[in-house]
């Protein structure tokens, strides 16, 4: 087990090395520079001039990337402001939306999962709503809130809902007969046996819409902050396209990756806490 | 009726076809009453009516004077499948229940009470395990500790013993029998391992096939009540008893219906006492066995 770990870890780094030494060498050969009248020269700038690849190369990334992480929380103005900050906004956004999605896909879950009546009369709404992409929520968004920020986060909750609501209802509705059996067999009166029994016994499931919710809404949050603008990590990406700085959307690719892993990791871990052993 | 428990004219159907119909049955105060048929004959739904999960298509049960209305603390299941709490320790599911009885006592009194429940079936030391770190005998301790911390008036066993090994199931037997003549509990169980009604019931009850099973007879076990495991099979009569109880199972439960009793009567069943032989006759059965 522990050298199937090992050669897995050296297979990674191998083809970490493969990748980055291909891709420096695809950026690092060029042709020389075309004649062009200076005029047209400057305004083209240097890549077009020197003959280099106008797409940055990996050491170009690691330099912005440490120049990033030296000062993220710098503040220089709307258009400027350090990765850490813009960072900040997206996840504060993801876990409001998040947030207010768990406090109301819980227990709504609860009572469609214990309800087959509800649960039958819900359906075709869910079924109907779930495969909305969230970014079509925007316009209605900003017409009936009319802030862009509370709208990104309403985009947020309506994406992350469903994942969760749909986890939560199967999970209470499966939990096994014969634990709601011991607790009618011990007159276990309801609002007891929906925290004793049936949360803990649905609560692997729940966790897993948590976790299923997160990793979209981290999707979704990219994309609306480059609609609504202002701050963000979605909005430094479309922002630094406009500056046409390559360099930068891909070490804002390379973070939203990493971040959104941490969020991942973050809820399996709570998955694994709540998961109780057959 | 004076009995304790009384079943009084149930009926189980689902939707045209009757699982059992008609079906009365008492069980006086303190006795161990082990009900035996073959799958399908409504066995384990009798025991659900008992414990107020299932509730009888017609008819009614009975229990200290008091009609059931549904599942009751005076009622302890033990499961077939143990049942246990996957993410509660060995004390945390006793405790569960102790709680259930007694939601106003103390903490200390309930984790007291757990502990003992636990202690008597032998599982001591085991408090802080989670079921997944046990076996199947003791998490079936654990249910029966479960069962027995709200101290029930009546203990409803579903073949609790079914899903472990002989040799485990042996010794389970051992306590249930120790700790329930101790203290006169009244028990009713589902079973259909011959040898373990005769150890433990005081009187089994012969279930025909379903569907449309009924009651055929009532078998008192008159083996003496200070049987042990070890000498039950040369107690006198032992053969008789079990001869008795396998040839309804083999063939009086299939055609009871066709062959019944002249004035068999379904309100009453007839019990059945069969004469122990004397010692005399008793032995050449043993010496046949040492011989062979």
């Amino acid at each position: 087990m522990g050298s199937l770990r090992l050669r897995a870890g050296i297979v990674s780094v191998a083809i970490l090395v493969l990748f980055l030494a291909g891709w420096q060498l695809a950026v690092s050969g060029g042709a020389a520079a075309p004649a062009m009248d200076p005029e047209y020269a400057k305004l083209m700038g240097a890549s077009a001039v020197s003959g280099r690849s106008p797409m940055p190369g990996p050491l170009d990334i690691a330099q912005g990337l440490w120049r990033h992480l030296r000062d993220p929380f710098y503040d220089h103005g709307t258009n400027d402001k350090g990765i850490g900050i813009q960072l900040a906004w997206s996840v504060a956004r993801v876990s409001a939306g998040w947030l207010l999605a768990v406090l109301v896909a819980v227990p709504m879950g609860f009572v469609i999962g214990m309800s087959p009546l509800l649960g039958r009369a819900l359906d075709p709404f869910i079924q109907i709503l779930k495969p909305i992409s969230p970014l079509a929520w925007m316009p209605l968004a900003l017409f009936t809130i009319r802030d862009s920020g509370v709208s990104a986060i309403f985009v947020i909750f309506i994406c992350s809902i469903w994942p969760m609501l749909i986890n939560t209802a199967f999970g209470v509705a499966s939990v096994r007969k014969e634990w709601l059996n011991v607790a009618a067999t011990l007159e276990v009166r309801p609002i007891r046996r929906a925290l004793t029994v049936i949360l803990p016994a649905a609560a692997p499931t729940i966790l897993t819409g948590m976790r299923i919710s997160i990793g979209i809404a981290w999707l979704v949050i990219v994309a609306a902050e480059m609609l609504v603008g202002g701050t963000g990590i979605g909005y430094f990406v479309w922002n630094e396209w406009n500056n046409l700085s390559i360099s930068n959307v891909i070490i804002a690719i390379l973070i939203i990756g990493v971040v959104g892993m941490l969020l991942d990791q973050l809820l399996a871990r709570a998955q694994r806490a709540v998961t109780f052993p057959e | 009726m004076s009995e304790f428990i009384s079943i009084e004219g149930i009926a189980r159907r689902f939707g045209q076809q009757a699982v059992f119909e008609d079906l009365w049955l008492g069980i006086p105060r303190g006795n161990f009453t082990c009900m035996i048929g073959h799958s399908g004959c409504g066995k384990t739904t009798v025991l659900n009516i008992l414990a107020g999960l299932d509730r009888p298509s017609d008819g009614v049960v009975v229990v200290d004077g008091t009609g059931i209305e549904g599942p009751s603390l005076d009622r302890a299941v033990v499961f077939q499948s143990h049942a246990l709490l996957p993410w509660r320790s060995v004390l945390g599911n006793v405790a569960f229940a102790v709680s259930s009885r007694w939601p106003d006592a103390p903490r200390a009194e309930v984790e007291q009470r757990a502990r003992a429940a636990i202690a008597k079936v032998g599982l001591a030391g085991s408090e802080a395990k989670r079921p997944a770190e046990l076996s199947g005998g003791m998490k079936q301790r654990v249910g029966i500790a479960r069962a027995l911390s709200i101290e029930p008036k009546i203990l409803l066993m579903d073949e609790p013993f079914s899903a472990l090994d002989a040799l485990t199931r042996g010794t389970l037997q051992d306590e249930v029998r120790r700790i329930c003549t101790q203290t006169d509990q009244t028990v009713f169980m589902i079973t259909h391992d011959v040898d373990e009604a005769i150890y433990l019931a005081d009187r089994i009850v012969l279930m025909t096939n379903g569907p449309g099973a009924e009651i055929a007879e009532i078998v008192v076990n008159t083996l003496p009540r200070a049987r042990t495991r070890a000498d039950l099979h040369h107690q006198p009569g032992f053969y008789e008893l079990r001869n008795h109880l396998i040839d309804f199972l083999v063939t009086r439960s299939r055609n009871f219906r066709d062959h019944a009793p002249a004035g068999h009567d379904r309100r009453h069943p007839p019990e059945v006492r069969l004469a122990i032989p004397h010692a005399d006759n008793a032995s050449p059965t043993q010496e046949n066995a040492h011989a062979s």
